[in-house]
């Protein structure tokens, strides 16, 4: 943890207001963005995850203080990233890699 | 010999027993749904074209709930940081409104879930679809044979009209909603909910198919309920043990405060990978 | 980071160090000691060990004589199993049955119990000198949820229709679609396991990350330390997709859903009534993403006891511990990407199966070095050939041609030919049943003395040793050659409805030679004998707690690891004092010490 002094905590305190305010702000957005209509389904995918992505590491980063971690934590949570990305993209790259002739769909329709 | 290091970090690693449990826990949970998210990616990509749903869910309820959670985060670290200020009185007043909002966002839930068991397709033999609540519906009643006939897929969660017989031959059922000619009409994002509803009766002989948008609907909602079925589960069980700290165990603060503090932080780790989940999940599910 | 003893600095040591007396219930049952959580683990998944096994004897009576009714047990399966199993004679759904529960018997309730979560459990805090797990309760929930589980796939059996036919790997959408509960209960079974091994995983890496001795450092660990760690990590992000994938698949089952449903699913001329949409394949992706990392779980910690057996039976250090240490986390790292070399007949693409074959043969090279080091080690050491040792020597060859005869499933052009026979039975059990399963039994052996303060028989282990060996052979070789031979593993009739098909165009045999099929009557043969000789061992572990040969010291085989610098048995706490360490674990024959064995925690 970082704050063991209460000076330390008071300062963390505002540090985690300040992240609940850009948290709110970025839920408002992405709500707003759906309900603009943006001219592309790709655009609103990327935008919506985008911010999802943020206020992910405002709360893992700030609210669980992985900002200031130990080195062991990132090890695991590295190997862990890195394990969840490969099943991810893995499984989807297999499942579109189909010989030409096959009329194979991903939904396993022959 | 005790265990060691279950207050105190160890000095090469720098960490406390528990911190290093929930953190590999954390890792194995991220493993769990990130497994259930690529799931997600490969239904919905492999879905043909026009039959993956959009906007079958309630945004404003959903967009409140994300708002809950995150209250709930931000009053869970707000609660140990008192604790650390060795305020213990305002720390058990923050952690309140931490269970509070559990409760709110259960509640919340489970009238979305209420909603989607009473939220019926009906596909009529014309080829017609009709998309709506079940109102003063008599469908449940019907005997086995007549469900089996339509295809039926429901719960018993609409009423019958006041004194109908349990046994009962189905005649029509009632759906406020809206009809469309296709799947793809009621899937398609930007006419779904601006259709007017109105109420539709169909006679029996008329019905090829009636289910609910329970999970057995499609695999967009099989998924829904799978991860939001989760994810409750993650909240209740995160929901209990921050209660547990914060109730009957809070005689530790007493015996030996560190140690309590430590507990009230393992907990608010695990409290904030809920909420985590839950930014992902609401764009996700709601919102693309 | 360098070794200190200064840093013992061990804080939180509470006074109260005096131990109650437990009860009876508290002391052996709903025990937190991991001594005892590893004993309970060690006794359960050794009696699943044998049922398994018995449940795959019967089979291979059904396959050696199709159609007579299974001696002994035939009236009791018929009064369980009623139609399925009339006249004591084994039905195809039985035999698919039997098939399915005796693989997922064998590997998640008895190999991987016993390897990792037994031997992990007694051994682990032993070695690295900590009185206990990091989580003596969730240590104690672990077990309790793992026999909960055993009893949900124990109880299946009993329920109307049968345990799941699906086989143990429970393909959608046959395993959804059989039209009976066993695979529900063998879905809710595996949440149980599954959630068991994680707070099992979470445990063991906290502990070996938090609990090791003042001086115990990465380096100083011994190797099978590192295997379990690796192990451990395996289970705690492998096994979650697959839970992921539990509970899809309970959804189906349960509510209909249809997440492994293709669309348009016909089965026996009458569409299936659910909405579809869903990907088959998608669980063979899940399932497999634990399932072959599974297979170093089932292999590592047999590795890892094999390696601490052959250091203090050689007399002289490991060789190569580092290269040993450096390949245990590289096969546990690309074990994760390797999982779909077992779905090259699912029509996947020439890229993507490239890209596993690559994978694939790339773990090859750390699982040779591993095995290359251990045969090392043996060179020039002056051998005691006891019973754990024979055991843990045989292990080395047996794994050897497991792994070899691996290869040429890992290439895909092979692997068409070759998939889905009884080649690939005879590969995976060489690697699990002589390979795993020797190594555990040489742990049995082992470590028996320091748990009972007694050695089991020496006779006979050495009598159980050599005819498993040699049944275990005959079992398993001819399966090389029945696969080669394009014997399918699936024919409940082992093979006699394929025999002698002809070719309408040339008239010549193409299906299975009478000799091929004959080879099924010495393999049930050998099954039966390797099972009687199982109660060679039953007998010797039991009768050897009161009547065996007492241990003289705390240290029967003059190791230097230290679990045998405890008192024996080790007490609640293990450790009198914390012991520090001040050198590496395979200490044997030093130049100029003493004794030609010096212990981790005797100082310099």
């Amino acid at each position: 943890m970082s704050a063991t002094t209460p000076d330390e905590v008071h300062k963390s305190v505002r540090k985690y207001l300040a992240v609940f305010i850009a948290l709110i702000i970025g839920t408002v957005i992405t709500v707003g963005a759906y309900y603009v209509h943006l001219p592309s389904v790709a655009m609103t995918i990327a935008v919506a995850l985008l911010i999802a992505s943020v206020k992910a590491f405002l709360v893992a980063g700030f609210f669980m203080h992985l900002i200031s971690e130990k080195k062991m934590i990132y090890g695991i949570l590295v190997a862990t990233v890195f394990f969840v990305i490969g099943l991810c993209f893995l499984t989807i790259w297999s499942m579109h890699d189909f010989p030409a002739n096959m009329n194979h769909s991903v939904t396993g329709q022959m | 010999m005790d265990i060691p290091y279950t207050v105190h970090p160890r000095a090469d690693t720098g960490l406390y027993n528990a911190k290093v449990g929930i953190w590999l826990f954390l890792a194995s949970e991220v493993m769990l749904f990130g497994a259930l998210f690529s799931s997600y990616i490969l239904l919905r990509v492999g879905a043909p074209d026009g039959t993956w749903p959009h906007s079958v869910l309630n945004i404003p309820l959903g967009t409140l709930n994300t708002i809950v959670l995150i209250s709930s985060s931000i009053t869970v670290v707000l609660a140990w940081a008192s604790l650390k200020l060795n305020n213990f009185a305002r720390y058990r007043v923050i952690q309140s409104i931490t269970l509070l909002c559990s409760l709110i966002f259960l509640v919340i839930k489970s009238f979305e879930y209420r909603d989607k068991f009473a939220h019926y397709q009906v596909v009529q033999k014309d080829g017609k679809y009709v998309d709506g609540h079940l109102t003063g519906s008599v469908y449940l009643d019907a005997d086995k044979k007549t469900r089996e006939e339509h295809g039926f897929r429901g719960l018993s969660f609409t009423e019958g009209p006041k004194g109908a017989q349990k046994k009962f031959t189905l005649e029509s059922v009632t759906v406020n909603g809206f009809e469309a000619k296709s799947l793809a009409e009621i899937n398609n994002p930007k006419v779904g909910v601006h259709h007017e509803h109105k109420d539709f009766k169909i006679a029996a002989a008329q019905i090829k198919k009636i289910g609910n948008y329970g999970p057995w609907h499609n695999t967009y909602m099989a998924i829904y309920f799978t991860l939001t079925g989760l994810h409750a589960l993650h909240v209740i069980g995160g929901a209990l043990v921050i209660g547990y700290i914060w109730g009957p165990g809070a005689a530790m603060w007493k015996t030996d405060p560190e140690r309590y503090i430590n507990r009230v932080e393992v907990s608010g780790l695990f409290w904030h990978f809920v909420d985590l989940v839950w930014i992902f999940l609401f764009p996700v599910l709601y919102l693309l | 980071m360098q070794p200190t003893a200064k840093e013992a600095h061990h804080g939180d040591a509470h006074a109260h160090a005096h131990h109650e007396e437990l009860g009876f219930w508290r002391k052996y049952i709903f025990s937190t000691d991991h001594k005892i959580i590893g004993i309970q683990y060690g006794i359960t998944s050794l009696a699943f060990l044998f049922f398994g096994f018995c449940l795959m004897m019967a089979m291979r009576w059904q396959l050696a004589k199709p159609g007579t009714p299974i001696p002994l047990i035939g009236g009791m399966l018929q009064s369980i199993f009623k139609d399925m199993a009339s006249g004591g004679i084994m039905s195809a759904d039985l035999y698919n049955m039997f098939g399915a529960m005796h693989g997922t018997i064998m590997v998640f309730l008895a190999v991987v119990p016993l390897g990792f979560a037994a031997f992990g459990n007694y051994v682990v805090p032993l070695m690295i000198g900590a009185p206990d797990m990091t989580f003596p309760r969730v240590n104690m929930a672990s077990y309790w949820v793992f026999f909960l589980g055993c009893l949900v796939m124990f109880v299946s059996f009993f329920v109307p229709g049968g345990a799941a036919q699906g086989g143990w790997t429970s393909y959608s959408p046959l395993a959804t679609l059989v039209p009976t509960d066993g695979q529900t209960y063998w879905l809710i079974g595996m949440v149980l396991l599954i959630t068991s091994s994680l707070l099992g995983a979470v445990n063991f890496v906290a502990t070996i990350i938090q609990l090791r001795a003042p001086g115990m450092t990465w380096m100083r660990l011994p190797w099978f330390v590192w295997v379990q760690f690796v192990t451990a990590f395996i289970l705690l992000l492998a096994f979650p997709p697959l839970e992921a994938a539990g509970v899809m698949q309970l959804m189906d089952k349960v509510f209909h859903t249809s997440f492994f449903l293709p669309s348009g699913l016909v089965v026996s001329g009458t569409p299936v009534d659910v909405s579809g949409g869903g990907s088959p394949l998608l669980w063979q992706h899940l399932f497999w993403f634990l399932g072959h990392p599974e297979v170093y779980v089932l292999i590592l910690p047999a590795m890892g006891i094999v390696c601490e057996i052959i250091a203090a039976n050689t007399r002289k250090p490991i060789w190569g511990y580092k290269s040993l240490v450096y390949s245990a986390l590289a096969v546990g790292f690309i074990s994760f990407i390797v999982w779909a070399h077992h779905m090259y007949v699912t029509g996947m693409g020439t890229k993507i199966s490239t890209f596993f074959q690559t994978t694939t043969m790339i773990i090859s090279i750390p699982s040779v070095i591993i095995l290359t080091c251990l045969f090392m080690s043996l060179w020039g050491g002056s051998i005691r050939f006891n019973t754990p040792m024979l055991f843990a020597l045989a292990f080395l060859p047996m794994f050897g041609i497991g792994g070899l005869t691996g290869l040429p499933l890992g290439f895909n052009f092979s692997d068409i030919a070759l998939h889905d026979s009884y080649y690939v039975i005879a590969h995976f059990h060489y690697v699990v049943a002589p390979g795993s399963i020797f190594g555990l039994l040489a742990g049995v052996y082992y470590w028996y003395p320091k748990a009972t303060g007694r050695f089991m028989s020496e006779t006979w282990g050495k009598v159980h040793f050599w005819l498993s060996l040699l049944f275990m052979n005959l079992i398993f070789q001819p399966m090389f050659a029945q696969g080669l031979a394009g014997m399918s593993r699936r024919m409940y009739d082992g093979g006699a409805t394929y025999a002698g098909v002809l070719d309408p165009a040339t008239g010549d045999v193409v299906g299975l030679t009478k000799q091929m099929i004959g080879l099924n009557t010495p393999i049930t043969h050998a099954a039966i004998a390797l099972g009687a000789v199982q109660l060679i061992f039953i007998i010797n572990f039991f009768w050897s707690i009161r009547n065996g040969e007492k241990v003289k010291t705390d240290n029967p085989w003059n190791a230097t690891t230290l679990e045998w610098q405890t008192p024996t048995p080790p007490p609640h706490g293990n450790f009198a004092s914390e012991p520090t360490v001040y050198r590496g674990p395979y200490e044997y024959s030093v130049p100029g010490a003493a004794t030609d064995f010096t212990p981790q925690n005797q100082p310099k």
